[in-house]
This record gives C-alpha cells, sequence and structure tokens, in this order.
C-alpha cells in the first residue's frame, strides 16, 4: 500500500504544534527508513506524544508537514490509519469485552477479511500467549498480557509501520523483554517501529534515537553514535552517602555535571586527568575522605542527562 | 456549569409552571347567527381567555380541529338560542373540550362557563333575571373522566425516550474518551458515520423496547386507552429516537467527560423536554416568546404523536405534521452527530 518510490518509511519537515501558547513540538525534521526501530527518546513533557500522535494523523500540526508510508499527515490521515498500527500511551482495548471479542473487533474495525481474521487471530494468542485464555475479560488480564495483546490488536491489519507511544510503562522487566521481542521480531519481517520511551535499556534496543527535549529535536544518531559523540569525560566516583557527595562536587573546580546513580556519582568534567587529581582533596576538605574515583564511558543515560543539561534543562512536572 | 443550570432551571420553571390559561384556541359552530349568538362570541373574545380560530359550518367539522390539536374548546350554538334566551327559557349551549390534557380541558371549561353566565346577567331585560339561567352543557372527547394519568402516561413515553436516548447516548462517546478507547478507535481507517452508526444502533433496540414496555405498563396497569395504530407508534417511536440518540451522540462528541456530557444533556434535551414538550405544562400557556421557543423541541410534536394515538386514535393522515418533524429530526440528528464527531484529538 505504500506509495512506490519513497524507501522513507516516515519523512517529517519543520513540524510544529502549539497547544494555545504552549510550544509542544518545536520545528522538528526527521527522516525514518523502512524496516528501522526508530527510538523516541525524552523527558516527559518533551513532545514525543504529540509527534507521535501528529504522524499517527490524530492531531494537525500548526506548521509544517510530514508523510506517513508516502501520505500526507495532513491531507491524507484516513490514508495513513490503513497503514500504520498505532498503540497509544494508556491501555485502550475494552477492557470488558474478553479477549476474542477484542481481537474480532479490531479486525472488523482494519476490514482484514474474514478467513485472514481467523488465522491473526490465532497468531495473536500465540505471540500474545494468550492461548486458552481467549474467554477472559481483557480488563482481568495482567498488564504485560495486556500490552502484548494490544500490540496484536494494532497489527492484526499486518501495517508495514508501526508507531508505539510507551508501549511498555509500568510492565515489569520480563513482560517488557518479551515486548521487545516481538518488535525485533516485526522488524525482521520488515515492520518500521517508531517507539518512544523512557527506559535507557530499551532505547539501547533501537536502531537510531531521536533525543527530544522541549519540543525541540536535540540529538539523532544510533546509540554507539551518540555514546562516541559525547565530548567531555566522565568520572565515577564513589565515597558514602551520595547525597552530601553530589553537593560538595556540585561547587568542585572543572565540574560540569553532577548525577547520582544508586551508590555511585557520576560527575562530567572538562579534563579527566586534572580533574582525578584535583578531587579527592576538595573532597576532603569537605570532610569527604576515601572513596575511589575513576574514568568511565558514559552510559546512553549519561548520554541523555548531558544532553538534556544542555538543551536547557526538562521542563519542570 | 454550576451557576448556569440553577439559573436555566429557575426561568424554564417560572415561564412553564403556569396554570393561566389565555388564549385558547376555539372554534363556533353557530347555527343560530343572531345578535344575541354573535354578542356571545363577541365576550368570549373580549375575555383574553379565548381566540375563536374558526367559524365551522356543521358539526362534522369539529373532530379534525380538535384531533389536529388545533382547537382545544368547540362551541356548539344551537338554532334556537337568541329565541329561547329573550323568552326566558333554558338556552343550552354545547362546549366540547379536548380531554388529552387534562388541566387544559377543566380550566377552559370552567372559564367558559363563567363568561357565558356573567353574559346571559348583562343580556337579561332590566330588572329580571334570566331564569332558568342560560347552560353550558359540556362534553369532554378522548379522556371522558378527565383522569390525569390518561394524558400523563403517552406524555411519560415521550419524556422517557427523551431521557434515555440523549442522556445514554451523550455518555457513549464521552466515557470512550475518558477511558482512552478513542484514542485508539480513531487511529484505525473506521470512518466516523461508522462510529455514528454503531454507538447508535444498540440505542435505538433498547430505546424500542423502552417503548414497548413503558405503553404496555401504561394500557395494562394504569388502563390507559389506547386507540391508534401499534405500527405507527413503532415508526414514528423509531424517527423520534434516532433523532434524540443523534443529538445525544453530538453532545457527547463535544465533550470529552462523561460529566460535562450528561449537564449539556440535561440542559439541552432533558429539561426542554419535560417543561416545554406540553407534557406537565400546556404550551398554549407559556409566554408568546417561550411558546414560539417550544416549536423547536422535538418532544412537542412527539407527545402530540403518543397522545394523539393512545387517547384519540388519530392515524398517520392527522399527524403528518409531526411525522415529518420526526423525520427531519433524525435525518437531522444523525447528519448533526456525524458533523460534530472528529477522528482528531485536541
Amino acid at each position: 500500500m505504500t506509495a512506490p518510490g519513497n524507501d522513507r518509511a516516515v519523512v517529517v519537515t519543520n513540524l510544529t504544534r502549539r497547544f494555545r501558547s504552549f510550544l509542544a513540538v518545536d520545528d522538528l525534521s526527521f527522516d525514518v527508513a523502512r524496516g528501522e526501530i526508530f527510538g523516541f527518546l525524552g523527558p516527559n513533557g518533551a513532545g514525543k506524544t504529540t509527534t507521535i500522535r501528529m504522524l499517527a494523523g490524530l492531531l494537525r500540526p500548526s506548521a509544517g508537514g510530514g508523510t506517513v508510508a508516502g501520505f500526507d499527515i495532513v491531507r491524507q490521515a484516513e490514508r495513513i490509519k490503513q497503514n500504520i498500527g498505532y498503540m497509544s500511551q494508556l491501555f485502550s482495548l475494552y477492557g470488558d469485552l474478553t479477549v476474542d471479542e477484542n481481537i474480532d473487533f479490531f479486525s472488523g474495525l482494519y476490514s482484514v477479511p474474514r478467513p485472514r481474521a481467523a488465522e491473526r487471530r490465532a497468531w495473536v494468542l500465540e505471540m500474545a500467549g494468550l492461548e486458552g485464555q481467549q474467554r477472559r475479560l481483557t480488563g482481568e488480564l495482567s498488564l504485560g498480557w495486556k500490552q502484548r495483546l494490544a500490540l496484536g490488536c494494532a497489527v492484526l491489519h499486518e501495517p508495514p509501520i508501526l508507531f508505539l507511544d510507551e508501549p511498555t510503562s509500568g510492565v515489569d522487566p520480563i513482560s517488557r523483554r518479551a515486548f521487545w521481542d516481538l518488535i525485533y521480531a516485526m522488524a525482521d519481517a520488515g515492520t518500521t517501529v517508531f517507539v518512544t520511551t523512557h527506559y535507557m535499556e530499551e532505547a539501547e534496543y533501537c536502531h537510531r534515537l531521536a533525543l527530544m527535549n522541549r519540543g525541540r529535536l536535540i540529538a539523532l544518531d544510533s546509540p554507539a553514535g551518540l555514546r562516541a559523540q559525547r565530548g567531555a569525560p566522565l568520572l565515577e566516583i564513589i565515597a558514602g552517602p551520595s547525597a552530601p557527595l553530589v553537593e560538595a562536587l556540585r561547587e568542585a573546580p572543572g565540574v560540569i555535571e553532577v548525577g547520582m546513580y544508586g551508590r555511585a556519582v557520576h560527575v562530567t568534567v572538562r579534563d579527566a586527568a586534572a580533574a582525578r587529581a584535583a578531587l579527592p582533596a576538595w573532597l576532603a576538605a569537605r570532610g569527604i575522605v576515601g572513596g575511589e574515583i575513576r574514568e568511565i564511558t558514559p552510559s546512553l543515560e549519561d548520554v541523555f542527562v548531558a544532553r538534556v543539561h544542555d538543551a536547557g534543562g526538562a521542563v519542570e512536572g | 456549569m454550576a451557576f448556569l443550570l440553577p439559573a436555566i432551571m429557575l426561568l424554564l420553571f417560572g415561564y412553564a409552571i403556569t396554570w393561566d390559561l389565555r388564549d385558547i384556541p376555539t372554534v363556533v359552530y353557530d347555527q343560530d347567527l343572531s345578535a344575541r349568538s354573535r354578542g356571545l362570541c363577541d365576550a368570549l373574545r373580549a375575555s383574553g381567555y379565548f381566540t375563536l380560530v374558526a367559524s365551522l359550518p356543521g358539526t362534522r367539522e369539529i373532530a379534525p380541529w380538535l384531533e389536529r390539536g388545533r382547537a382545544s374548546l368547540a362551541l356548539v350554538i344551537p338554532p334556537d338560542f337568541a329565541e329561547n334566551l329573550d323568552a326566558g327559557r333554558a338556552a343550552p349551549l354545547q362546549a366540547i373540550v379536548d380531554g388529552s390534557d387534562a388541566n387544559t380541558a377543566t380550566i377552559a371549561l370552567a372559564y367558559a362557563q363563567a363568561i357565558v353566565t356573567s353574559y346571559a346577567a348583562r343580556s337579561a331585560p332590566p330588572g329580571q333575571t334570566l331564569a332558568p339561567p342560560l347552560r353550558v352543557e359540556s362534553r369532554i372527547w378522548y379522556n371522558e373522566e378527565l383522569v390525569s394519568r390518561n394524558m400523563i402516561v403517552p406524555g411519560l413515553v415521550a419524556v422517557i425516550m427523551m431521557i434515555i436516548a440523549a442522556m445514554l447516548a451523550s455518555l457513549t462517546i464521552s466515557r470512550e474518551w475518558e477511558g482512552g478507547t478513542m484514542e485508539q478507535l480513531i487511529a484505525t481507517p473506521v470512518t466516523r458515520t461508522e462510529i455514528v452508526i454503531g454507538k447508535m444502533l444498540p440505542y435505538v433496540a433498547i430505546g424500542l423496547v423502552d417503548v414497548a414496555v413503558a405503553s404496555l405498563l401504561g394500557v395494562t396497569v394504569f388502563r390507559v386507552p389506547f386507540r391508534g395504530s401499534v405500527p405507527l407508534l413503532g415508526i414514528l417511536s423509531l424517527a423520534f429516537l434516532v433523532g434524540s440518540l443523534g443529538l445525544g451522540l453530538m453532545i457527547s462528541a463535544g465533550s470529552r467527560t462523561q460529566l460535562m456530557a450528561m449537564q449539556l444533556s440535561m440542559m439541552t434535551t432533558y429539561l426542554p423536554a419535560y417543561l416545554l414538550s406540553g407534557f406537565m405544562f400546556a404550551t398554549e400557556l407559556m409566554p408568546r416568546v417561550l411558546r414560539l421557543v417550544t416549536h423547536l423541541i422535538p418532544a412537542r410534536y412527539f407527545i402530540v404523536v403518543t397522545r394523539g394515538i393512545f387517547l384519540k386514535g388519530v392515524g398517520a393522515d392527522v399527524l403528518c405534521l409531526q411525522g415529518l418533524a420526526m423525520i427531519a429530526y433524525a435525518v437531522l440528528g444523525i447528519t448533526l452527530a456525524i458533523r460534530a464527531f472528529r477522528k482528531e484529538l485536541g
């Protein structure tokens, strides 16, 4: 169904959305290749959901535009809906229908032909691990099951592009892993997957990542590329309780950014060697002695925190 | 909303609730055509309580006027009216009222009696009273004993349908916005016409069953007469239901929360259906402005339908205006609901 001669699943140019005076999405431009798993990362309020809704034809852009599966997001929103699967942030199947009823209902909405619908239902049940549960009310299922069923219902018509808005929020790690196995399988089969998340380990699964903050795109690269781009060196310091340590390090010379990671504190500095030489004395002067300081490769989370910081910090709340 | 609702209720109730009759539409069949009979008509008109809408050539013409609700009272003046009156003999007048609205009927008769009595006193020769005085023989059609439940039950069928339709329908789309399922639904290729029709169908079935249940209870438990055609009631109920459901769905499509949808449907459908439809308070009694407004209330036409079919036993010929109103209402309801529904967020 995709328009021919176009190897871009999604093209976005100067996409902007205003809600009254609030600029939710600010002049966004990027492409997503076919078959790619494209991650959308950013703090709450960064504009991820607004963007995904505009791409799914659910929200009109205030300015700019784009195409999804070759169709214009403003003028051909309904054509887009035939060619995408969409899973919204909140669980949105019918809780008072059974598993089978939900599947059949969405098969109907997507006009899946009858014999094919039976095959697809069997596939969804197997994929979601819901065989034998067909007659249970969807509302009674565990969240992990619900999410896998929602994914199944969103792809009954085998769309070439899949939009997932924080599909795994609140789901336990094992179910999350199972969910990502499904996403991988679909991407392997040629589906383009556009996914928003705020789980860092999920971001690592994506082929490419777009980092958003305050409605703007602040970085776009592969996870490895993002880590490599990171300029300033990073130190990990473990020395007793973290809170006073963070306090002390904020004021230290040569320190750009301080972040707490469990027992450890990650410190972005201008010069690794200089900081390693100066910091023990600085800390000792503030009553913090001992501990260890070592240079580490930044994790995606470090990159994320630093990038958001560089871009002016996250929106409060 | 918290301030608007009481204000609207007060205004509606304040203006709608009145049992002071004015301008009762009246037809006269004057067989006497004398100065006396004309004097009586003038007295009726001058009182302000009656408006003479037509002068009829015979008794057979009375029924259509009352059936269609174009007149509430018919006065028949016998040929020997003036002669009897001048001779000091009893001069009976015949008054026929439409009993399908028991309140109006009772009051109209009482007024007529009073005006006729005072006219008799004034027209008596000086120094003598008319004995026996002028009498009004009353006939009440459609609801012979003026049983108020006979007028309330058919009206209630209409009001119940309005509530079921508008209230339930107004919740159905807003519930899905609230629960998040609507976001998933509008992300599919389903069209808005399909959504509106799909939302409407179950409530059409529910509504028709409700009409049947309410009508059956009315006839069996409350012994309300049913003189008309069941299929006609069914067809017009269907049209009324579709229109009301459309209105409810339109409200629902515009409201993102169930609370808002509920309040809006209360104000725009339930209250007017209750107060301005002629169900409780005769529309003829309302101030002119409000009476004009009642022409926009679909339930007003449907109450004429239910009362007409239950009590008067009238058919499609008499109810064609109301039938057209119901069909227009149904088409308008569906159209507005589809237009109001947006497959879009924000």
